[in-house]
């Protein structure tokens, strides 16, 4: 399976064992989505389940709450990670907030997914990385896979939610990554990361389809002699302190590669956690191998802004030879 | 005045020539001279040639996603007629007839779609901004410009567009309101091309049409043919009229048929029938121009050998745009603060030292 089909395949066991569950968005009932990750399931559910809304990001998303308020359990769709902002408001001035503001009276369970991410050389406001926002939100859980098999079992977990998540889906590895992914139903919890590679001189986190890249620059750091240790996010918030620390306590270094940009960041956060967790054990300054503070170029200036293996090799050697 | 005499309410739609090319309203025939008509005809026959040799580039893979404008073309080219270089062009994405109008030049727009910011710059476009693609949120800067307009009272008109996918954004909403209660001089166009990406227009909204939503701001409305160029003509005549004498906004409804796909990355094929396609095919308003012409017996030359003519220069400011500097490093970060702060000076220059490095392994 692909990405996209295991989205889709969650989707679909979730809409066939609860009824309460919906899906709307714009273009993804009928077409199934701009990246057809709901494709199908309209003609399965039929269209009071599955379908298209109006175009207004702010009403789909607000809508989906007065929805999860009332005995529903919405599956929205953004169109694009650009396109998140006029919903905005409703996230983080209800969405987020409506159980604490009724003292746990209503719960939200409801799951807000979009594309995300750059390196498709895309039109302009179609390659943003906005997890920082999300992730800043209090109230608000935010979920990135990076495989077929995490799309999968960390969706289900985000439908199964009694919390609103944002679940932020790679569009850049959307089809590029296949994998066996079982067919039967199976979960993967939120809130802890994977450490995918095991290792002694420096700890490596990413997410999303940066995981690719940076498995890439693991074969460069290998010929190099240097051992990494690669942990692979898949919660921004709750973030795994734990898995964090131990790794950091053992290798002494981290650097972070993500693709937004590198001020006030999901970086940043994990940078104060080596900190505020591991001070004694850093043998060198962490580092951020993040986009530059500008807005994404479009597609002819993207490479500049991108981390690449080799940018992000360079920036490991260079951290362990400080 | 016309917006009086097709009420919303009634659901009737402006037209002056039928499909046909047959004029079947004379007396709102805007006064248009047998030149300005051919001219108006051959700004549409360009418009189209060049969406046709856009999206071939893009096949090709010399260009990225473009959204072609084919079947729209009479709205944005009799909106050109009309607009002025002091007024204002706020638009979508599917406008070109009006951009070219304003001034901006194809390899602007290629090299835009070639993933360029320098496409953006319209160097020789008086009072425009850029394509907005964040839909229907460049509505309330049409009405903020009305505003400014009418403060420095100044002699000028702000147009703006979206389509009908566009008229369910809040921000719609609030920038007509916005601008009626300034009575800010803007004319909203609503490119009603019955699609947004494949939801149609029925799923958009329960309203009996889009002009009517005009009722809610207590603006005239019209919906106008959006194929016929003499409808459209007319209704932007009395539209730049009405905002400029102090009247305030107006919305026209500009119904049409979005022929192509929505981007170069869609399939229509997915959601609407070939029967639809053949149906909407009749009412190009091309073809109806095109009669129009032949009726009168207006224009003479060889179409083809105009077209052949268009086709290289179109790809003159193709190369152009291909050949333009190669994006340099400081293109990214240049334009980000009128001055750089230091900060994003170091991350430029950490940058300088990592190609180093990696010029230095080869
Ligand atoms: C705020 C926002 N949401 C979603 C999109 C993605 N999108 C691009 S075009 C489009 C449909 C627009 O339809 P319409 O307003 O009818 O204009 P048309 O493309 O038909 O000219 C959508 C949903 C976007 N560009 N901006
Ligand atoms: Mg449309």
């Amino acid at each position: 399976m692909t990405i996209v089909q295991a989205i889709n395949n969650a989707l679909d066991i979730k809409l066939a064992e609860d009824k309460n569950i919906v899906i709307y968005g714009e273009d993804t009932g009928f077409e199934g989505g701009v990246f057809r990750v709901t494709e199908g399931l309209q003609k399965k559910y039929g269209a009071d389940r599955v379908f298209d809304s109006p175009l207004a990001e702010s009403a789909i998303v607000g809508t989906g709450l007065g929805m999860a308020l009332s005995g529903l359990r919405p599956v929205v769709e953004l169109q694009f990670d650009g396109f998140t902002y006029p919903a905005f408001d409703q996230i983080i001035s209800h969405v987020s907030r409506m159980h604490n503001r009724t003292r746990g009276k209503y719960k939200v369970p409801m799951v807000i997914r979009f594309p995300y991410g750059g390196g498709i050389n895309a039109l302009e406001h179609h390659s943003e990385s906005p997890e920082a926002f999300y992730a800043h939100i209090p109230g608000i859980k935010v979920v990135i896979p990076s495989t077929p098999h995490d799309a999968k079992g960390l969706m289900i977990s985000a439908i199964e939610s009694d919390d609103p998540i944002i679940f932020m889906e790679p569009k850049r590895i959307y089809r590029a990554i296949k994998q066996e992914v079982a067919d039967d139903k199976f979960s993967i919890p939120i809130g802890k990361a994977k450490v995918l590679a095991e290792g002694t001189d420096v700890t490596v986190v990413a997410f999303g389809a940066m995981i690719r890249e940076c498995q890439k620059a693991l074969v460069m750091a290998k010929e190099a002699g240097i051992s990494v240790e690669l942990i692979d996010l898949r919660t921004i918030y709750p973030i795994d302190k734990e898995t964090i620390t131990r790794s950091v306590e053992k290798t002494g270094r981290i650097v972070i590669v993500a693709e937004a940009p590198t001020g006030f960041s999901v970086g940043a956060e994990l940078i104060a956690i080596a900190n505020e967790e591991a001070f004694l054990h850093l043998e060198a300054p962490p580092k951020r191998v993040m986009g530059f503070d500008t807005i994404v170029p479009l597609a002819r200036g993207e490479h500049f802004f991108m981390q690449t293996p080799e940018k992000i090799f360079y920036e490991i050697e260079r951290t362990v030879k400080f | 005045m016309i917006f009086k005499d097709f009420d919303p309410k009634e659901d009737k739609i402006f037209r002056i020539i039928d499909n046909e090319g047959v004029v079947i309203n004379n007396e709102l025939m805007p006064d248009i001279d047998d030149e300005t008509v051919v001219k108006a005809y051959k700004a549409m026959l360009y418009a189209r040639t060049a969406d046709e040799m856009a999206v071939s580039y893009q096949r090709q893979g010399r260009m990225y996603t473009y959204p072609p404008n084919i079947g729209q073309e009479a709205i944005s080219v009799a909106a050109g007629m009309i607009i002025r270089e002091k007024d204002w062009l706020v638009p979508a994405f599917r406008e070109l007839g009006a951009w070219l109008a304003k001034g901006v030049s194809l390899k602007e727009i290629f090299l835009y779609y070639m993933g360029n910011e320098e496409g953006s710059n319209f160097k020789n476009a008086n009072h425009m901004l850029p394509f907005s693609v964040p839909i229907g949120t460049h509505l309330l800067h049409a009405a903020g410009i009305g505003y400014s307009i009418n403060y420095h009272k100044k002699d000028e008109v702000v147009f703006t567009f979206t389509g009908d996918g566009g008229t369910s954004e809040g921000d719609f909403a609030e920038a007509l309101n916005f601008a009626a209660v300034w009575k800010a001089p803007v004319i909203f166009t609503v490119q009603n091309n019955q699609y947004a990406i494949s939801v149609p227009v029925r799923n958009q909204t329960k309203s009996i049409n889009l002009a009517i939503k005009s009722y809610a701001y207590g603006i005239p409305g019209i919906k106008a043919d959006g194929n016929d160029f003499f409808a459209m003509c007319a209704a932007y005549k009395q539209a730049a009229g009405y905002a400029k004498a102090g009247n305030g906004p107006v919305l026209i409804e500009a119904f049409t048929y979005r022929k192509g796909a929505h981007t170069t990355s869609d399939d229509p094929s997915k959601y609407r029938s070939k029967d639809e396609e053949i149906e909407g095919e009749k009412t190009d308003p091309l073809k109806r121009m095109k009669k129009f012409i032949d009726n009168k017996g207006i224009w003479k030359e060889d179409e083809e050998k105009l077209l052949e003519e268009f086709r290289i220069e179109i790809d003159q400011q193709f190369s152009e745009a291909e050949n333009f500097t190669p994006y340099r490093l400081e293109d990214v970060f240049q334009y980000t603060y009128v001055d750089l702060p230091d900060d994003l000076k170091k991350q430029k220059s950490e940058y300088e030292q990592f190609l180093k490095w990696k010029e230095s392994r080869k």
